[in-house]
């Protein structure tokens, strides 16, 4: 794959296709693989890297990338072509500058699981088709792949690139997934188990803003906590309990736009399972309006931005059981 | 030299925090290690280091500075500020105790920061040797001696015993007051002290080298056209100077509401677009400059200010947690190729 993914940028450059490629960089170890533009074949040849650890989704970069002049590729992951449709249907992406290669996927894996498993010091990885033969500066060990993938994989809801210009490998199929399970224990806690759950993950929260930053979603040039005139900078939080609301609050306004790709919790660094958060909007969606997957295709419309009679009404919550 | 087994850590534990209150690293819910306020039942972790850094508890993130309470034509000013009572934090890594001195250097030079210097006063450092460095560490570049730690108190662990060496005169009083600690050479410590030595000659960026960075060349760096591509893709978040021990940039706010002013003091970052926003705006408008100004801060203001100490101790925390792996070991290196 590494190999047929390297050669398509090299081809689209050499063949003037494309002026620059989106793609991820070599790191100074196996995993700490950056996205990166490349423009030229020898920056490619040199330092384009294709593995388990690109699981950066490139989506929200062509934001910029798409109005930088010429035309850019970008390979996308099944559930990064999901954000992507989700910003070209939001006027996002100038479609016309982007050539899009799908790819397929396997999943991805958490470096963090790896060091979990008992890997401190990982200096090399050999992926294989079940197993990882992880190298560390102490010992050597062969991990199960499926342990160390991101949690989002191992819950992957699609394997189907939903936009593209070409594909590598075989396109696949959205799958059934048990994405939910985790919101479904949470929605079946007491009110009060349930406030200390999430008391006790948000309070780790720095505000260090990563995963608002690398959120496809959240795509507003200048979003209303980085605006000192809006009242609402929040740097220094009043109490401990606005921290947790700025989460509350970031997944209603990414509800219906959210297409769990999972990168929020990706990029936690104190592993807050934000996507609980997003998932929990989803499920919700799901149920009271009628399934519905963002970024899945350019036509239905969003259930929040739309009304039919069929809508539940606000009465739904008391129903639910709540106050 | 002191030492205690392994299997009486609770008391220890127990018989400072018996005095003073006690700190130690140890695992969140979500399995990363932090420095947690102890108390019979916490452990210590067995994590290299804490995701957050021993910074936190003399810089905290957040701290009310004053009140102000309006009432007509008069103006009260209310001192709520956090008094901060004597505390030990126990295993403190070589690289997070270096980043002490760093922070010394901005905080207790004139004008003193009270609420740092305080904190500094009350606090007694005790730092515990590596063991089991990680391919993130390059402490080495620094000049700090993973193997060594400074500290009031310094400790190594083996299998089965802590050991304890007292480096200052705080450490020492400390030190006096635990009859637990009984009186050992130090063989097993200078044993501990090779392995780790060998260990930490093999880490991948134990060459790394930093010679080239050179105040002289300050415009240079500056200028350098690398800045674009190393930038290009950063997220603007702030991780990694929120996890970063050196980092020691702060905002001022003030909440307002109508009755009185609560006045706080935050981590900023310079990585964020309103970070020293002035009336006029701000002098560096996109996410390169303001990436530029964390590195160059590191790597040669900083230095350049204060005799070539570089703002970094080679913790790897940025390593680790930085979203897009970017990064000053990278940027270091491409620096140096790119100013010869």
């Amino acid at each position: 794959m590494q190999k047929r993914i390297k050669e398509k940028a090299l081809e689209l450059l050499n063949t003037g296709v494309v002026d620059r490629v989106l793609g991820w960089k070599i790191g100074e170890f196996f995993y700490d693989l950056t996205p990166a533009v490349f423009e030229t074949a020898e920056e490619v040849e040199e330092n384009f890297v294709y593995s388990g650890f690109s699981g950066a989704n490139l989506s929200k970069y062509l934001i910029a990338q798409s109005r930088a002049g010429g035309k850019v590729a970008v390979f996308l992951k099944p559930c990064d072509s999901y954000s992507f449709q989700q910003l070209l249907k939001e006027h996002r992406i100038l479609r016309e500058n982007v050539y899009v290669v799908g790819i397929s996927c396997d999943g991805m894996l958490d470096i963090e699981k790896i060091r979990a498993a008992g890997c401190d010091g990982v200096i090399a990885v050999k992926e294989n088709v079940d197993s990882l033969e992880v190298e560390t500066l102490y010992d050597k060990k062969t991990l199960n792949r499926n342990d160390c993938l991101l949690e989002r994989c191992l819950v992957c809801k699609s394997k189907k690139v939903v936009v593209f210009d070409e594909m590598i490998g075989e396109n696949g199929e959205e799958q059934e997934t048990a994405r939910f399970e985790m919101v479904a224990k949470l929605e079946a806690m007491s009110p009060e188990d349930r406030f200390e759950f999430w008391r006790g993950e948000l309070s780790r929260c720095i505000r260090c803003n990563a995963c608002r930053n690398v959120c496809p979603a959240c795509s507003c040039e200048k979003c209303v906590f980085d605006n000192d005139k809006s009242g609402l900078r929040n740097k220094a939080a009043a109490d401990d309990f606005e921290e947790n609301l700025f989460h509350l609050i970031r997944a209603f306004h990414v509800a219906g736009r959210c297409t769990d790709c999972g990168e929020c919790s990706r990029v936690c660094p104190q592993n807050i399972p934000l996507h609980l958060l997003n998932r929990k909007y989803i499920k919700d969606i799901n149920e009271l309006y009628g399934e519905y997957q963002a970024g899945a295709d350019m036509e239905t419309k969003s259930p929040l931005t739309n009304f039919t009679f069929e809508d539940c009404e606000p009465s739904i919550i008391h129903e639910r059981g709540g106050v | 030299m002191k030492k205690i087994a392994r299997s009486e850590l609770n008391a220890l534990f127990a018989a400072i925090s018996a005095q003073k209150q006690l700190y130690i690293p140890a695992d969140t819910k979500a399995g990363q290690a932090q420095f947690t306020l102890w108390q019979d039942g916490i452990v210590l972790t067995d994590k290299l280091n804490t995701v957050r850094s021993a910074k936190d508890l003399f810089f905290p993130q957040v701290e009310q500075i004053v009140n102000f309470k309006v009432t007509g034509k008069t103006m009260e000013i209310i001192e709520n500020r956090d008094v901060s009572e004597p505390f030990v934090v126990f295993g403190v890594r070589a690289c997070d105790c270096r980043s002490f001195d760093i922070l010394d250097t901005v905080f207790l030079a004139d004008p003193v920061d009270t609420f740092y210097q305080t904190r500094r006063e009350n606090g007694l450092v005790i730092t515990m040797a590596c063991s089991r460095p990680e391919e993130t560490c390059f402490c080495g570049a620094f000049g700090i001696d993973a193997a060594n730690p400074a500290g009031d108190i310094t400790c190594w662990m083996d299998e089965n015993a802590l050991y304890w060496r007292a480096n200052t005169q705080k450490g020492e009083e400390l030190t006096a007051t635990l009859s637990i600690l009984v009186d050992c050479d130090n063989t097993a410590v200078a044993s501990m002290q090779e392995k780790t030595r060998e260990i930490l000659k093999k880490l991948p960026l134990n060459d790394l080298d930093l010679s080239n960075f050179d105040s002289k060349k300050l415009l240079e760096y500056f200028n350098a056209d690398v800045w674009t591509e190393l930038s290009e893709s950063c997220l603007g978040c702030g991780t990694c100077t929120f996890v970063c021990p050196t980092c020691q940039c702060y905002d001022v706010q003030d909440f307002d509401n109508g009755r009185e002013v609560r006045r706080f003091r935050c981590w900023d970052s310079c990585m964020y677009s309103d970070f020293t926003m002035m009336a006029h705006g701000t002098n560096r408008p996109t996410q390169k400059e303001r990436f530029r100004q964390r590195f160059m801060h590191k790597l040669v203001y900083y230095p350049s200010n204060n005799g070539g100490v570089f703002g970094c101790v080679g913790c790897g925390r940025c390593l680790q947690k930085c979203p897009i792996h970017m990064n000053i070991v990278k940027v270091a290196k491409k620096l140096k190729e790119a100013v010869k």
